[in-house]
């Protein structure tokens, strides 16, 4: 097993590379002089040659991306022009709000999704599986600062059950953690829930038709062990690989959920970067929310080969 | 279905000669899905088309004395807080939107089938460009394609732009993959042999049969382009106010949300037509298309 | 009372164009102990027969349109699905043709024949171990006790299929089906398997309906055999009467290309045309399409199966002149 992790991270190597160089050239892909975009028309010539500095654009290109790396190594993505702090612990300090409603609306994605999905496959055809897979297109269809908006005419505003946003940390007080996070996690969730229901479906179906089922069956096992542990056992493995996309999916639409609901996560945190034009900001977010995303999916490669023995074995 | 598996396929009675063009397109129109996708999604590519016939309100036009309209016989939609009429609004958002998505749709369509066909042709190519391809899609789709329009501006163009970098590495991965198994079936292994060049391999072999995939993926594709323009819209780094995308009308009228719901409603109703009609015209395809492919991010 | 009675078993299929009998008024007995051979074309209706005998057809689109199956005088058909699931595997056991994907990759071969034992008996952890090794051991699995803890995937196909055996009879059923045993595998170990497969009988004395389109199969193993085509029985007889004196022209046919275990043919080349798809059966006999005996009058009305002998039946108005035929020659 370690093994295999020592191999998806040196494997990893080459893209975290690439990822960097294409975060370090997007600064540098501003039309027209940067630092007069970040500046404003009213900034002086000693101002902006100052803007420069800082961002180290007056540097020439080679130089520039050998500082780039070198703060990398050592863990330095520069200063927020917005806050005046270090990008990375900026970043620190939002990244527990926002894998706080991710790992949220994960669980709901997980238990609704793979529930939803499996019920559908055992029931196909019938009403169940026709109505478990509308509920699944809307959720990819309803944008989810949309169904966020919904949430909060009805819940907070009509019916006053749950706050119209905000957000306070579990450590203070978890009911009021559970009560702000609660209609963010689920606008948040749906999409990724009813992609993964199609998955577990169409998965689950397949699984149904394989021959070691019917083995299953002709041994004169249980119904219900037959599919929970015969046919799920192996339904999970593929489904596993989809589970790094939805954590991908759950990052990227944080962005629009804390920024509709007030929270201050990193995707708040990146909107308001961008529309101040703090650069170093939004350059170090993306890169480090990136390295994270890649990190989860060597998590999930690892539990796929721990689900499938084929893997597991041949890796040896 | 365990053992009546190869009975059912004695079962299948061949169908009438004919195209296989014709072929597919009696099959679609038979499946129930695509026909309400394209039913939905129809609708509103129509009154995109049509929106300078169907209104005869400038969308942008100020009525002060008309704020906050609710729906009514004069304002069908009713207005916003600047009194524009949101018929107006969403009829003209409508062809912004099917015009952000098909320039989306047709970049993936010319860049990601290029891409993909050399990197599934040309296996010396294989390793740069796939090594770049899963770079940008290790990206966060929203905030590669957010830092993007950050850096080029907020503008309709450049929101089509970002969108287009963000999705064209997951249709090359797509193109490449098929590209690949065609590479090595015997009849392409033949042209190759009889010495054919590649261009001609590639065009008169290969790509013809790469396309189902491709064109499942690109309806997909049209749902999240329009998915995600609107999402920047909303966030404010989409097109510049008062442009009447989805996307600003929604975040305009966020604030007036509980006085005003309609400002939100119509175009959020709109925009999910659109993207489920969308989603069930790809899913539609895919099962005539190709069976075997599932669901792609 | 024989140990497993089929009587006038049809079953039907649910398709685009309405309902189509896959198997058709199929009848017949196993004894005790007995080796029943079932031979025909693929798609002539042998593994719907079994499968329709184990209960394990979906239904719908299946669905047991007219007759019975009893075992050990208890109605199956009809049966509920719990009490279908204490005796299947413990009372009527089945192997499948395809070894390299009847096992479930992501367990051991150990738990899943354990779980087999522990579905139908009570047993310790330790009795479940002993009887995984003994059975490994009995269909030849050298070194059982190491093996246990392997997956399907470190087994070549021929042990795969000998562990599916050792799955089958861990709970001593009295009736073995064997869809295909041998079909998919390589010609020297399909002679290993059914060697073992004999061996096995002896030892645990059960009966066995084994399904082949091989008539050379049929001759190294059966005591008895029904031949069908296009989801109705058209020949029965036990074995040595079936080679000397068949009396249907397309047992006729299987026979004059018999195929030895070495040499092994899907469709049989010796007679023309090949299987009426269910939906497209011709009127009369159906096998009269492809029968160079047939008169006009095969084709109005099925042909019934009529018994010529004790024991030796054929749905052939001209049975008597064939076999007098073979008689002469």
């Amino acid at each position: 097993m370690a093994g295999i992790a020592l191999r998806r991270l040196l494997g990893a190597l080459p893209v975290l590379l690439i990822v960097s160089l294409i975060t370090f050239a997007l600064l540098r892909l501003i039309p027209g002089d940067p630092s007069s975009v970040i500046g404003g028309p009213s900034a002086t010539a000693d101002q902006l040659a100052q803007i420069r500095r800082n961002l180290g654009l007056d540097e020439p290109l080679p130089m520039q991306l050998v500082h780039w790396y070198a703060g990398l190594l050592q863990g330095n993505l520069g200063r927020s022009l917005l806050m005046g702090q270090g990008v990375v612990e900026v970043t620190f300090e939002r990244l527990p709000v926002t894998l706080g409603l991710s790992l949220y609306a994960l669980v709901i994605t997980l238990v609704a999704g793979l529930a939803s999905g499996i019920v559908a496959a055992l029931r196909q055809n019938t009403w169940v599986d026709q109505l478990a897979m509308m509920v699944a297109m809307l959720g990819i269809s309803v944008p989810n600062f949309f169904l966020g908006l919904l949430g909060i005419i009805f819940f907070a505003v009509k019916l006053g059950w749950l706050p119209t946003g905000g957000y306070v940390p579990f450590s203070q007080d978890p009911w009021e953690w559970f009560r702000t996070t609660t209609m963010p996690a689920v606008s948040l969730a749906m999409l990724q829930m009813g992609l993964l229901a199609r998955i577990t479906r169409s998965t689950m179906l397949e699984v149904l038709r394989q021959d070691y089922i019917r083995t299953a069956r002709a041994k004169g096992l249980p119904g219900r062990q037959v599919v929970v542990k015969h046919a799920l056992a192996n339904a999970l493995i593929p489904i596993t690989t989809v589970i790094g996309i939805i954590v991908s999916l759950l990052i990227s639409g944080s962005v629009v959920t804390e920024t509709l609901f007030s929270i201050p996560g990193m995707g708040q945190l990146l909107t308001q970067a961008v529309l101040n034009r703090d650069y170093p900001m939004v350059q170090g977010g993306l890169l480090l929310t990136t390295v994270f995303l890649v990190l989860v999916n060597i998590m999930v490669d690892i539990c796929y080969a721990f689900l499938d023995p084929r893997v597991r074995y041949d890796g040896k | 279905m365990p053992a009546g598996a190869p009975l059912e396929d004695e079962l299948e009675v061949p169908e009438r000669r004919q195209s296989p063009l014709r072929m597919t397109v009696v099959r679609l129109f038979r499946h129930q899905l695509f026909l309400s996708g394209l039913v939905l999604f129809g609708l509103i590519a129509v009154v995109g088309v049509l929106a300078p016939l169907l209104t005869d309100i400038n969308p942008n036009k100020l009525g002060m004395r008309t704020r906050f309209q609710a729906p009514d016989a004069a304002f069908l939609f009713g207005t916003d807080n600047f009194g524009r009429s949101l018929w107006s609004r969403t009829v003209w958002g409508a062809q912004l939107s099917m015009m952000i998505g098909l320039s989306v749709v047709l970049l993936n369509a010319v860049f990601g089938t290029l891409i993909g066909a050399l990197a599934g042709y040309f296996p010396r190519l294989d390793n740069v460009l796939m090594r770049v391809n899963d770079a940008l899609m290790a990206f966060p789709a929203i905030l590669l394609a957010i830092a993007i329009t950050a850096v080029l501006g907020p503008s309709i163009v450049n929101a089509i732009l970002a969108l287009a970098i963000v999705y064209i590495p997951r249709t090359a991965r797509i193109v490449r993959a098929s590209v690949i198994v065609l590479r090595e079936m015997e009849y392409v292994q033949a042209a190759i042999a009889a010495g054919a060049g590649h261009w001609r391999i590639l065009r008169r072999h290969i790509l013809p049969n790469a396309m189902a995939p491709l064109i499942v993926q690109l309806s997909f594709l049209f749902a999240y382009a329009v998915l995600s323009e609107a999402t920047l819209s909303f966030l404010g780094l989409g097109a510049v106010p008062p442009t009447p995308t989805w996307g600003n009308i929604m975040a305009e009228g966020r604030q007036y949300m509980v006085e005003a719901p309609w400002i939100i409603t119509i175009p959020g109703i709109a925009l999910m037509i659109t993207v489920m009609g969308l989603n069930l015209l790809g899913d539609g395809l895919r099962d005539v298309l190709d069976p075997r492919l599932r669901i792609q991010q | 009372m024989s140990l497993l009675e089929v009587r006038g078993l049809t079953t039907a299929f649910r398709t685009e164009r309405g309902e189509i009998n896959a198997v058709e008024d199929i009848t017949f007995d196993i004894d005790e102990g007995e080796i029943l051979g079932i031979v025909g074309e693929s798609g002539s209706g042998k593994s719907v027969t079994a499968l329709t005998i184990m209960g394990l057809l979906p239904q719908p689109p299946a669905r047991v349109a007219a007759g019975s199956v009893r075992f050990r005088g208890e109605t199956l058909t009809g049966m509920s699905e719990p009490r279908l699931e204490r005796i299947r595997g413990s009372g009527i056991s089945m192997v499948f043709q395809e070894p390299m994907t009847s096992l479930n990759p992501v367990f051991t071969i150990g738990e899943q024949i354990m779980e087999t034992v522990r579905a139908h008996e009570k047993a310790t952890p330790r009795e479940l171990r002993d009887r995984a090794v003994e059975m490994l051991d009995k269909v030849g699995i050298p070194s059982a006790a190491k093996r246990l803890g392997d997956y399907p995937h470190q087994l070549s196909g021929g042990q795969r299929q000998r562990v599916m055996l050792a799955i089958a009879l861990a709970c001593r059923p009295k009736l073995l089906i064997a869809d295909e045993p041998t079909t998919a595998l390589d010609v020297t170990i399909q002679a290993q398997v059914l060697d073992l497969l004999m061996d096995l009988r002896d030892e645990f004395g059960m009966a066995v309906m084994i399904i082949t389109h091989n008539m050379g199969v049929i001759a190294e193993t059966a005591d008895r055999v029904l031949v069908m085509y296009a989801g109705r029985i058209v020949e029965q007889a036990p074995v040595v009467r079936l080679f000397e004196r068949p009396e249907h022209p397309y047992t006729r046919g299987l026979l004059e290309c018999v195929p030895t275990l070495e040499q092994d043919t899907e469709r049989l080349a010796a007679i023309p045309g090949s299987l009426p798809e269910p939906g497209r059966r011709p009127p009369g006999c159906r096998f009269a399409p492809r029968c160079r005996w047939r008169i006009d009058a095969c084709r109005t009305g099925l042909p019934p199966l009529v018994e010529q002998e004790p024991g030796h039946a054929s749905a052939c108005i001209r049975a008597a002149e064939i076999a007098a035929q073979i008689g002469a020659a």
